[in-house]
């Protein structure tokens, strides 16, 4: 036992000094004004910043809702594929990844700009131009863009770990396509797709850059805000530091939530 | 009980240009537990797969009854499966495993709950409803396996090595318990098996395969009794196989001995495969046999001694099994009833001793 404790402890180092310590600040600037004396008006100031955060939450749900659309069956199809072609496809869904995620999203810009990529070829079949930059939309492009993988993998994880004999169990037991689907598949997939809207749902709704990059400042959401705060031309680390602290809270919450409903799922049999 | 419930008609399978069956022919009886025999490979898997609709045939036809189901997609058959592995559920429990079928048939509640109950006294399991299948020992999710399969009321069942993976005091309760299950059913079961004394003790009829070929069909005893070659012989239970010759009707020669036997219709002076069973081995003083040997190894199996004989001008010991013990390094004379010598056509493929068992 101690000597495991030993060998952790480099990275125990790591967290107390980059986790833990800079978590204590937070907390400190969040409960402090600029004087050092205990307040809670950081946390009311949530009232003025509401519609930011209320932005945050919706469009990063409607961008892990988009994921897990266009991700689950991708996960499945890929799951189910022989090895090779699931090589292939892990290969084109990681290639992406390889390049910068500034760059990545910078080049987002350019495709969706008034005379971007997009609008020059429809201009050249005399459509548009469509306004398409800095709008929520493109916001929302952005985060299922950068984050898709991080959906499709979990998923694909835990999917590819179902022995092809449940599903000729199923198919024996009466099962068509569907059927295996929702009462073998899913149910068994379920814990992936927890994993899976965690790791998009939290940096969707904590990002800032996608925001700025292709919201061009007009659609700022929480992350903006916080940035802002801490660097912008007029900053309040107070006020940031408590926004922040809000925005941890009510992800935990959420993922308490999520992990609940795994939970549940695992130990009711009786249901469906 | 006389109606074919599944006809196999020229089935051949091969896999990557390597044949698994061969122009395969087999008819099971509505009612019967059928039995398919045989070492890893010859092809007895392929052939369930082939009836539960996992897996198409390269050419032939499957009927069940008088309908031909090639394209029948397995989900449609009226035949379950109880698979190798159990392959059960593991997000459900135990009801609801057993109750999969029904809820896609979209039965009622009560209904299920009813048939349910009734498979889990049929597979002695009650009260474990609820109970996660990954709480279970292996004999228990073989059951349930079991329960699973049959409450959909299968016409046919089909099981692949069920009881592979149980030590062999499970093995032989569950023996006696599927037999049970079948008779009280009267439904058919088609078993899947590479071990001989499950398939001796269940079945109605045993189709013995290798390479893909079917090499005898027939009731237990007639194949443990009368063997239609060598490969059967030599996989139903352990035999000495000698090369012989067949002076006339009922005057075989082997060891350099001229014994009489009960078989007739061969050749003159045709070369044949003589097959006789350890057991059929009757051990007398040396003066009183043409056929001797010296004893070599003696070995205390239980209910008898199995002892190795060495005789002169044979490749391979003879294998003995009797009550009473020789000493080792004995020389000993032997000698067979007529009855107990198997005359058989020269086999020329493999023997199941040199294939590589799973």
């Amino acid at each position: 036992m101690k000597k495991d404790s030993l060998i952790a402890s480099p990275f125990m180092l790591w967290v107390l000094i980059f986790t833990i310590i800079p978590l204590g600040m937070v907390c400190w600037y969040a409960f402090t004004d600029a004087s050092g004396a205990f307040t809670l008006a950081n946390i009311e100031t949530i009232g003025t910043y509401w519609v930011y955060l209320k932005d945050s939450l919706v469009m990063g749900a409607v961008a892990t809702l988009l994921c897990l659309v266009l991700g689950y069956p991708v996960a499945y199809i890929m799951s189910r594929a022989s090895w090779g072609a699931q090589q292939t496809m892990m290969m084109l869904l990681m290639l992406p990844q390889w390049m910068n995620f500034l760059l990545r999203t910078y080049s987002w810009m350019t495709i969706l700009e008034n005379n971007g990529l997009i609008n020059t070829l429809l201009g050249k079949i005399g459509l548009g131009p469509f306004h398409m930059i800095n709008t929520k939309g493109a916001i929302i492009l952005g985060m299922v863009y950068n984050f898709l993988p991080y959906m499709i993998l979990p998923i694909y994880s835990v999917m590819e770990k179902i022995h092809e004999s449940l599903f000729e169990a199923a198919r024996d037991l009466g099962a068509n396509r569907f059927n295996t689907l929702l009462r073998v598949v899913m149910p068994l997939s379920l814990p992936g797709v927890i994993t899976g809207i965690t790791m998009v749902f939290v940096p969707s709704v904590s990002t800032f850059v996608i925001s700025q990059m292709l919201g061009g400042g007009r659609n700022m959401l929480i992350g903006d805000v916080i940035e802002r705060l801490f660097v912008g031309a007029a900053p309040n680390y107070n006020v940031g530091a408590a926004l922040s602290l809000v925005l941890m809270v009510l992800i935990l919450i959420s993922m308490a939530i999520m992990k609940k409903f795994d939970d549940g799922e695992e130990t009711g049999g009786l249901m469906m | 009980m006389s109606e074919n419930i599944i006809s196999l008609k020229n089935i051949s399978v091969s896999f990557d240009g390597e044949v698994i069956l061969d122009k395969l022919n087999l008819d099971i009886k509505d009612g019967a537990f059928v039995t398919l025999l045989g070492p890893s490979g010859c092809g007895k898997t392929t052939t369930l797969r082939i009836i539960g609709g996992f897996q198409e045939p390269d050419s032939g036809d499957v009927f069940f009854g008088s309908e031909r189901i090639n394209d029948l997609p397995a989900h449609k058959r009226k035949l379950n499966t109880v698979f190798q592995r159990y392959a059960l559920f593991p997000h459900l429990n135990v009801y609801e495993n057993i109750a999969f079928g029904m809820r896609i048939q979209k039965k009622s509640e009560s209904e299920i709950r009813a048939k349910v109950d009734e498979m889990l006294k049929l597979v002695s399991l009650e009260g474990f409803e609820k109970r996660r299948t990954s709480t279970l020992s292996g004999g228990q999710q073989q059951r349930v396996a079991i329960a699973r399969a049959l409450a959909n009321d299968p016409r046919v069942l089909l099981l692949d090595e069920p009881l592979g993976a149980l030590d062999l005091k499970l093995r032989q309760e569950m023996q006696v318990e599927l037999k049970r299950i079948q008779s009280r059913l009267g439904i058919t079961f088609v078993y899947v098996t590479h071990d001989q004394e499950e398939a001796l003790s269940m079945s109605d009829t045993i189709v013995v395969m290798n390479h893909g070929v079917i090499q005898q069909i027939g009731s237990p005893i007639d194949i443990y009794n009368e063997p239609e070659n060598g490969f059967v012989a030599d996989f139903i239970g352990e035999s000495n196989i000698v090369d012989g010759i067949m002076h006339a009707d009922c005057d075989v020669e082997f060891c350099n001995t001229r014994f009489e036997c009960v078989d007739t219709g061969f050749a003159k002076d045709e070369e044949v495969d003589v097959v006789i069973r350890p057991e059929d081995i009757v051990v007398v003083p040396k003066e009183e046999s043409g056929l001797r040997g010296t004893v070599t190894s003696v070995t205390f199996k239980g209910v008898h001694y199995e002892m190795y004989v060495d005789v002169p001008g044979e490749e391979e010991e003879w294998i003995i099994q009797s009550t009473v013990a020789q000493e080792e390094g004995k020389e000993i004379g032997m000698t067979v009833d007529p009855e107990n010598i198997h005359i058989m056509k020269k086999y020329t493929g493999d023997y199941a001793s040199d294939i590589e068992f799973a």
